[in-house]
């Protein structure tokens, strides 16, 4: 396989690259910052730990692919992850929902990452190294919130009827916005140059193929139905599924979380 | 200055590696952890690299800062860096490494969960991560909690000696 630098890349392909990278770096970094809400005042200790490693995962790895971005195109990482204005985030509108009660933040956490991990396998063979390189990186550790997120979408569905009516109505609010997570990105010239494997609705496929199974089991609502071999949504995605619409609660979240760059954008903290 | 420093081979900076200890675990040194990438001394220039074992850890930093500092007059131009060119894995930690968390109380990382390339991500959901407690040895031990004090560390349960403990994540 050839492994174009980001020199070697046509302008079409790299403008599509730093797209993805946005988009991937603006969804990890705003579901850190909403998950980390959780610090302090989950249901149990232990989902106080858990929740901080998430979002610090999921910061971390927003930091990787926000460095990856500037190496592309210039620019400096802090810069681009504080200093823009809120209409100017791509992350995905699943992102932009607050962190509501403990069941919804279960359920969209176990959305967006079993989406990402499908991103994930797409992106671990790029043709673009240095993506495929921190890709290798984040898969083990993602390895760890999938296993974690599944083990509480089991113990929500099992776990009575408030928790399962909980669960359930907060997936059938979210589904519409977690097909927002493998949209929105200009694939052509990415698959075409083989930095990402295949289009992001056969990636939406095999992830989806992935989720069945798993709702199935657990007695789940699915709103799929079943079109020659492939899972079609019975509610479409909406438009602007990577802004520049905004909703409230994320203009409140980044109020917060640009606070300190907006006041002294030299700090050091 | 030419050169490196009178006496400064490559074996000399590995063993001053050896002394730099992880800052969260501090029985354990960089070499322990399998996390010194590659060492190059070509005259003037010593250049180490350094693998990162999670992206975001906050650790980072301060491992780059103490790993210069230890290696500072070897050569005139010290370098220390840190690549993802390889993916830092638990399989990294040496037998002597995993000798030493053991006798400090934390369980070694046991086999990789399944994160090959060829396998989706999704095959991993139901993976349960295995330990030997590290007080009492028995295999008879449950996960608590995959997220632990810091990123690398998991907690859990000994059914045997009923004792908590932790484990160096397996990644």
């Amino acid at each position: 396989m050839t492994t174009p630098t980001a020199e070697q890349l046509d302008r079409k392909t790299r403008a599509a690259l730093a797209e993805l990278l946005l988009a991937m770096a603006d969804d990890e970094f705003v579901l850190g910052f909403w998950d980390s809400e959780w610090t302090g005042i989950a249901p149990v200790l232990e989902e106080d730990v858990a929740f901080a490693s998430l979002a610090q995962d999921e910061i971390g790895h927003a930091q990787a692919l926000y460095r990856l971005l500037t190496d592309l195109q210039g620019g400096d990482p802090d810069r681009v992850a504080f200093g823009r204005r809120s209409e100017e985030y791509r992350h995905a509108r699943l992102l932009d929902h607050p962190r509501t009660d403990w069941a919804f933040s279960v359920a969209r956490r176990f959305l967006y990452d079993t989406a990402d991990a499908a991103r994930l396998d797409a992106l671990v063979a790029s043709a673009f190294r240095p993506l495929a390189e921190v890709v290798a990186k984040m898969r083990r550790e993602e390895t760890y919130h999938l296993l974690h997120m599944h083990a509480w979408m089991e113990r929500l569905a099992n776990g009575g009827d408030e928790p399962r009516s909980r669960l359930v109505h907060a997936l059938d609010h979210l589904w519409p916005d977690a097909l927002c997570v493998l949209s929105g990105v200009d694939d052509g010239p990415l698959v075409a140059a083989g930095v990402l494997a295949e289009p992001l609705a056969a990636v939406e496929q095999r992830w989806l193929g992935g989720l069945a199974p798993v709702f199935g089991r657990l007695g789940l609502p699915f709103p799929f139905r079943r079109d020659d071999d492939r899972l079609e949504p019975r509610t479409a995605p909406p438009a602007g599924c990577r802004g520049p619409e905004r909703s409230d609660d994320f203009r409140w979240l980044w109020e917060q979380f640009t606070m300190v760059y907006r006041s002294d954008p030299e700090a050091i903290w | 200055m030419s050169g490196p420093a009178a006496g400064v081979d490559v074996r000399v900076v590995w063993d001053a590696l050896a002394e730099v200890p992880d800052p969260e675990i501090p029985a354990v040194s960089v070499v322990d952890l399998g996390i010194v990438h590659a060492v190059e001394l070509d005259g003037e220039r010593l250049r180490v690299e350094l693998l990162p074992t999670f992206v975001g850890c906050p650790a980072l930093d301060v491992i780059r800062d103490s790993v210069a500092a230890r290696l500072v007059g070897m050569a005139a131009d010290v370098q220390v860096e840190m690549t993802f060119a390889e993916p830092w894995t638990s399989e990294r930690i040496t037998a002597e490494g995993r000798r030493k968390l053991r006798e400090s109380g934390f369980a070694p990382p046991g086999p990789q969960p399944q994160t090959r390339g060829d396998l989706p991500l999704f095959a991993t959901i139901a993976t349960r991560p295995q330990a030997a407690c590290p007080w009492c040895g028995s295999d008879d031990t449950a996960l608590e909690n995959p997220f632990g004090p810091t990123l690398c560390r998991a907690i859990f349960w000994c059914n045997r000696c009923r004792q908590p403990f932790e484990q160096f994540k397996a990644i």
